[in-house]
């Protein structure tokens, strides 16, 4: 016998993975409005913010109604929780990719640091990250998102070498420190991206297995 | 749920328009019915007080409330059932599609608003009976046996009865009863449908299925639920109205009532605090 909240729990994903399209875009255009010194491509992400928060809000109330009306058990219930974390994790990582376009409008004043080698590197794997995170969402893949998380160390490893590469430059030249430290806190904000993807890959562990992983060291026994 | 494809990217997302979260928000709905300034007394004891409220086409509307709360005497007037209990009086207006209701011929006026009670009633006669039972009364014309099978369909009891038909219908279980029961207050297509607590004799696989069973239907008529399990009305409400003490505290879209309950005295026994 289906249950008619069924139909519910189905838009419910829908519209999360419209946010995930959302998020993941802001991530892409912002991060190669610097790549590719192209302002139109940030001013497009400063945009598109307000599609993300309008959808943030519609999919809580969702939750809220899901949650008050439906008594939900078991993997409908996980369902609903992982949903709205995972929406609290889109949201932010649609913030971190306005931080990231605001930087760009505030870098393409000056000329080129240096030539960009490892901040590519970094966000395609951070965006592969992302991208994962969704697709094991979708198909409850938990392989999928154990991967996602075994990503992460080379993420902040990323982040590390290009600190360290740029510290390297402002100390060289005076010139350069401010949009040096402003390429700085766009790894930092891709670095903060993946935590965001790792938090939701958590999140489909929880819903899969009804095993909350986030934090190893806690002994719940 | 099965894995879906993933949108491409868009900013354009689509709306969806039949959605949880616009269960029911639409001000330009229909009323069926219309309840203004209702009182009702059992002797000289009042029983429901001042209670004015619409009920939706074609939406099912619950009332809940504790023991007491008037919730079954306000069902029992929308079709005069009333009127068989000596000494209830009532004063008011009901209208049925802008007609009052106790101007009318009070036999028309129940097959225009079928009810369903508490337990499972059939009559002691064959599942087809029960059913055909109504159209002969209401001198129905065209094929009875069309007619038994589309509301046996429509109640969901088709497919479990149709090999047996003319066994007695005191040989389903309650659950089956009851939908049978639903079958055949539907057979003489009823603008209404009243149902007094429908699925307390239940069990909880037999009231899931009348619970979806109603969802359904009000594609068919217009449903009127009272529960006693407030997470019934929540489940398969659109709108809820809260009785207490025979006065109607809040009348909202189900979602609103759960979620952001207007009076303090809602909110106190929805989250069973009271009551």
């Amino acid at each position: 016998m289906e249950r008619h909240f069924e139909k519910d729990l189905n838009e419910l994903k829908e519209r999360l993975l419209w946010m995930g399209s959302l998020a993941e875009r802001a991530v892409h255009q912002s991060v190669h409005a610097v790549l590719d010194t192209d302002e139109q491509l940030a001013k497009r992400v400063l945009e598109e913010e307000d599609a993300i928060n309008e959808l943030q809000m519609e999919i809580d109330d969702r939750v809220v109604q899901l949650l008050a009306l439906h008594q939900l058990m078991a993997i409908d219930l996980r369902f609903v929780l992982a949903v709205s974390r995972i929406n609290n994790d889109l949201e932010r990582i649609g913030d971190q990719g306005v931080n990231i376009a605001q930087g760009a409008l505030r870098i393409l004043r000056h000329p080129r640091v240096k030539p960009y080698v490892d901040l590519p590197r970094m966000s395609e794997l951070v965006e592969e990250m992302v991208r994962n995170a969704l697709n094991a969402v979708v198909r409850r893949d938990v392989e999928l998102a154990q991967s996602v998380l075994a990503t992460d160390d080379q993420v902040d490893h990323y982040r590390d070498q290009i600190f360290r590469e740029l510290l390297t430059y402002m100390m060289g030249d005076s010139s350069v420190v401010f949009p040096a430290f402003e390429l700085i806190l766009v790894a930092k904000n891709l670095e903060r991206i993946g935590d965001h993807a790792t938090n939701i890959a958590e999140d489909v562990i929880y819903l899969v297995q009804g095993q909350d992983i986030r934090h190893p060291t806690v002994d719940r026994r | 749920m099965h894995a879906s494809v993933r949108p491409v990217l868009s900013v354009n997302i689509p709306p969806i328009v039949t959605s949880a979260a616009t269960r029911e928000t639409s001000a330009a709905l229909s009323m069926r019915m219309t309840i203004s300034k209702l009182n009702f007394f059992y002797g000289s004891k009042q029983t429901l007080f001042d209670v004015s409220m619409g009920i939706a086409t074609s939406k099912v509307t619950s009332l809940i409330g504790p023991s007491g709360c008037g919730k079954s005497t306000l069902l029992r007037t929308l079709n005069r059932m009333h009127e068989t209990v000596r000494g209830a009086r009532l004063d008011g207006e009901i209208l049925l599609d802008d007609q009052n209701i106790l101007a009318q011929d009070v036999t028309s006026l129940r097959r225009r608003i079928g009810m369903v009670f508490q337990r499972p009633n059939p009559f002691p006669k064959s599942i087809f009976d029960n059913v055909a039972y109504g159209l002969r009364i209401n001198g129905s014309k065209g094929p009875i046996s069309e007619a038994v099978e589309k509301s046996l369909r429509h109640a969901a009891l088709w497919d479990e009865v149709k090999d047996h038909l003319h066994k007695s219908a005191y040989e389903l279980s309650g659950g089956q009863q009851q939908r049978l029961c639903i079958a055949r207050a539907l057979a003489v297509e009823p603008e209404v449908m009243l149902l007094d607590e429908p699925c307390s004799a239940l069990d909880p696989i037999s009231t899931a299925k009348i619970e979806e069973l109603l969802v359904q239907l009000k594609d068919l008529c217009t449903i009127v639920i009272v529960t006693h399990n407030m997470q019934q009305a929540a489940r398969v409400s659109d709108f809820t109205a809260f009785l207490l003490t025979g006065q109607l505290i809040e009348f909202s879209p189900t979602p609103q009532l759960f979620t952001t309950p207007g009076d303090p005295r809602t909110e106190a026994y929805i989250t069973g605090r009271f009551g």
